[in-house]
């Protein structure tokens, strides 16, 4: 079973947020000094998906990463969890794409790998949360997909996965070839073994620009943006909290108890 | 694309009933129509559609497309996305809203690629900006800590999903007038490629966390299931449900369907009552609309605190079994 993951490198989504800044001048965060990006946590976990699917079935996992910052520290992670290979798709014109266009050049790229089985997305990356690429790579590819999956297992020609939804789960058989997006419900991603690092730390990742997967110029970058960010801030949600306090934990407890029967509806 | 002035509202229809976020979502295209002098349409799917259509109307649309074919009742992304799409295609509105729910997290991104739609997902204001004539969307990003406003490349129809309780709905007007058309075709079989095999619903029974007047929730500083029997205690006192944060959904302490947050149930009580729940971005943005929270936490720099009204620290277990003394007693 050929499996290509979509993985994008992102400011660490547990960054607390007395470290987190914004240039509100230029609408971009401000990354801590000396902090690399990591692997966006739901696509560690749609690296995890395929290696258990490769380890039932066999085959290869195929890692694409798109962007000119992290990237090769990202596809490393996932050549050290187990991963086969890896593509940077690197080139100006893709600088500033949006969902659509970063779909679009995805898609450019697996059609240029050729066959696959399956694809696997995080639900949504940890920076700007929409959770559009895997469904646009889908619809471009016109193949089917189940999102924010919770369990992938792979039968004859078919996968059966179940995907979280608002009341609980459900349960799909979709054709193959699909694409499924990955939910944290799917478990942890595997810590990569001392092999694994000694495999990645020599493994060399091509990059593919515009001309090498066949991606116009207008569909890519600033061109093919469809919203425009016109502003990005920090927003305060700040109360004024008054503490309870008493002799002991017990006191205060009975005055919050009191003070919780003032207000409770 | 956008040739014409329409807000398209995808209706949801939950056992039977006009959903609330279909209901919230009437409310603000309506406000967002009669600003742009632009009419309000809206999709019901299934087969209680045309009985919900006049509701549809008395709640701000002027058009009501009731497709009522069996085959939609059940959510199938892939028929409901086909409808849509159509439905786009022809009417070709200005603005297409869902819901932050299941439906629209799953259609708005297939819909929009399929039809070269801009889109915002997660929206929690989409306001009218007379300079431009478009919309401007804010949404949350980066798990809540920072807030983005966007706007649309001019002329670009486009698809937002809103997050719950981001609109108000309208009072029902039942003299409102409008036209309701049927959809009389179902989905096309061919097009459904996810086939469901089955559905497995988790919802905790009696009243839903979205509709609760008191959430007691808990976070990771419970540390097992036994907090969470705790709490609950707490919570039945006050006619309340118990919720929980990201950490104790993973642990298999609590169903997911108790997730309060971004990628959980938002949430607007009266009062929120946060125990053991440092106050993670993605906790704060689903419960932070609610109307007095309460903090306890033995950490006196959690940033719970920071948006808490009323907090104390100590050991949830030396305060949660006082409160529950003191709240019998006042009984």
């Amino acid at each position: 079973m050929d499996i290509i993951v979509c993985i994008k490198p992102v400011l660490d989504p547990e960054l607390p947020p007395a470290k987190f800044a914004v240039d509100s001048k230029k609408n971009q965060v401000i990354p801590p000094e000396g902090m690399p990006f990591i692997m966006s946590p739901y696509d560690a976990l749609a690296v995890e998906a395929a290696l258990k699917l490769k380890e039932a079935k066999g085959g290869k996992v195929t890692i694409l990463t798109l962007g000119t910052k992290y990237t090769e520290d990202v596809l490393r992670k996932a050549v050290a969890m187990g991963a086969d290979e890896g593509f940077i798709l690197n080139d100006t014109a893709f600088e500033d794409s949006d969902g659509f266009a970063t779909a679009y050049v995805l898609t450019q790229a697996v059609k240029k790998i050729g066959t696959f089985d399956l694809i696997l997305c995080g639900r949504q990356a940890a920076d700007w949360d929409a959770g559009v690429v895997g469904s646009a790579m889908a619809e471009y590819l016109g193949i089917p997909v189940v999102v924010r999956a919770k369990s992938v297992e792979a039968l004859d020609g078919n996968l059966k996965v179940e995907r979280v939804t608002a009341g609980g789960s459900e349960l799909f058989e979709v054709p193959l070839p699909a694409l499924v997006t990955v939910s944290s419900e799917m478990g942890q991603p595997r810590i990569p073994s001392g092999r694994g690092i000694i495999i990645a730390a020599k493994k060399q990742f091509p990059k593919w620009g515009a001309a090498d997967v066949g991606a116009e110029a207008s569909k890519t970058g600033t061109a093919a943006q469809r919203n425009s960010l016109v502003k990005l801030y920090i927003p305060s949600f700040q109360r004024t909290c008054e503490m309870v306090t008493g002799k002991d934990p017990a006191e205060a407890a009975a005055l919050l108890a009191e003070k919780i029967l003032a207000i409770k509806p | 694309m956008a040739e014409n002035k329409t807000i398209l509202v995808i209706g949801e229809i939950e056992q039977g009933k006009t959903a609330s976020s279909t209901r919230e979502l009437l409310g603000g295209a309506r406000v967002l129509a009669d600003q742009t002098g632009g009419d309000v349409q809206l999709l019901l799917a299934g087969e209680a559609a045309a009985g919900l259509a006049a509701e549809g109307i008395a709640l701000g649309a002027d058009k009501v497309y009731a497709a009522g074919n069996a085959g939609y009742n059940e959510f199938n992304c892939d028929a409901f996305t086909a409808l849509i799409s159509g439905l786009c295609n022809k009417i070709k509105p200005a603005l297409c809203l869902m819901g932050q729910t299941d439906l629209g997290r799953d259609v708005a991104p297939r819909v929009a690629a399929r039809l070269g739609m801009a889109l915002a997902m997660d929206c929690i204001e989409v306001v009218f900006d007379a300079e431009s004539g478009g919309f401007k969307q804010t949404r949350p990003v980066f798990g809540g800590k920072a807030f983005s406003v966007l706007t649309t490349a001019k002329g670009l129809s486009q698809v937002n999903t809103v997050r719950a309780k981001s609109m108000k709905p309208a009072a029902a007007d039942p003299g409102r007038k409008g036209e309701t058309v049927t959809i009389a075709e179902g989905p096309d079989a061919a097009a459904i490629k996810a086939k469901l095999i089955e559905a497995k619903k988790q919802e905790a029974e009696g009243v839903k966390l979205e509709d609760a007047k008191v959430i007691v929730a808990g976070g990771g500083g419970l540390g097992g299931v036994p907090g969470f029997e705790m709490i609950k205690q707490l919570a039945d006192l006050l006619g309340g449900v118990v919720g929980a944060t990201r950490v104790p959904v993973d642990e298999n302490w609590v169903p997911l369907s108790m997730e309060i947050g971004q990628t959980g149930k938002i949430v607007s009580p009266e009062l929120y009552i946060a125990i053991g729940i440092s106050g993670a971005a993605q906790h704060i943005t689903g419960c932070i609309n609610s109307k007095k929270i309460v903090t306890i936490n033995r950490d006196a720099d959690a940033n719970m605190f920071k948006i808490s009204d009323l907090g104390l620290v100590a050991d949830y277990k030396a305060v949660v079994p006082v409160l529950i003394e003191k709240l019998k007693a006042a009984k």
